[in-house]
């Protein structure tokens, strides 16, 4: 049965067994996102800078609840609208706790939070020369993902819709030709709204998806959980394993030979 | 005794009073900051958290010290 086990996700040189990210925000309290973490088996989680509360110090830390030894803490700049932002962001997450591994997500457009793609291709080029390993949220055009692999992204990760918007992969052609062009870990980031749609984005051939709003605002955010860690095993196992032409026709599942 | 001099600084935005001269490693501790999971910016620059004790604050010095929160 070994050569049926899944094979490992690789970004920028680090292993893991699981092909789903999650992130940490919009949960109802921090127990909420440990466990929904847990039920999800990801081993990467999105995490946001921002002030620490000064007035209030018994305020519950994030790293108190999900350990940074164990779940890499992929640090992002949500919220940022150009590239000094986002820079001054990544720069303060790296001095943290020597975080290189960085998610990329300049915004553009407040309403629909589409990415401002000329400051993420310029954020890009600065942050991997400073040594960062950047996972660039970015819309799914394909000529756009392949300068920001040659601006030295460690993954592209399109958009499947507008962040929490909940409504799926809307442009399949787009991200299968993405995924016919790189060689980078593809990781769809945003606009899922259940666990189907991360099934889909696997058998599309991405390398992950990536999670946060579908999970944590579920009616039952740990049984949605569960059900993207088995979406994405699902969708993973059914892209290797190679799918059936489309054709027009029937063709009878049962010979037609020895009929009575 | 001598009077010690207060000075006005921002720090995450919002004025605060301290000392004269006060390092930041003082203002963090009198905070409670746990330094280790923060990072900690004097004037927009990045403060290497090894020398916090040898850096003393200016009138008008805005800090910020940021940590990581839940996000997607």
């Amino acid at each position: 049965m070994a050569k049926l086990t899944l094979n490992k996700l690789i970004i920028a040189n680090k292993k893991f067994n699981s092909r789903l990210i999650v992130g940490t925000g919009k949960y109802r309290n921090m127990n909420e996102c440990a466990k929904a973490l847990e039920y999800s088996g990801a081993e990467i989680v999105t995490v946001a800078v921002r002030r620490v509360n000064i007035s209030d110090k018994k305020k519950p830390l994030l790293m108190d609840y999900i350990d940074p030894k164990k779940i890499t803490y992929l640090p992002n700049t949500a919220g940022c609208f150009n590239s000094k932002e986002a820079l001054r962001t990544l720069r303060l997450a790296r001095e943290i706790g020597g975080w290189k591994l960085v998610k990329l997500e300049v915004l553009g457009d407040k309403k629909n939070l589409f990415p401002e793609m000329i400051e993420t291709l310029k954020s890009t080029e600065i942050l991997t020369k400073e040594g960062f390993k950047v996972m660039v949220y970015c819309n799914d055009d394909p000529l756009m993902a392949k300068r920001l692999e040659n601006a030295g992204a460690s993954a592209i990760m399109p958009l499947a819709a507008p962040i929490g918007s909940g409504l799926g992969i809307l442009n399949k052609v787009n991200i299968k030709i993405i995924r016919k062009q790189t060689k980078l870990p593809l990781i769809i980031d945003a606009g899922l709204g259940q666990a189907s749609d991360a099934a889909i984005a696997m058998e599309l051939g991405c390398d992950g998806v990536l999670v946060n709003t579908a999970i944590a605002k579920a009616k039952k955010p740990f049984k949605m959980a569960l059900a993207f860690k088995n979406a994405v095993i699902a969708g993973r196992q059914s892209y290797m394993a190679g799918r059936i032409k489309k054709i027009i026709i029937g063709s009878p599942s049962s010979p037609s030979k020895g009929i009575i | 005794m001598k009077k010690i001099k207060k000075i006005k600084i921002k720090l995450n935005g919002k004025i605060k009073l301290v000392n004269k001269n006060l390092s930041v490693q003082n203002l963090v501790n009198e905070f409670k900051i746990p330094i280790k999971k923060v990072a900690i910016e004097l004037n927009e620059e990045i403060l290497n958290k090894k020398m916090l004790k040898k850096i003393r604050l200016k009138k008008n010095d805005k800090i910020e010290i940021v940590h990581f929160i839940g996000g997607g």
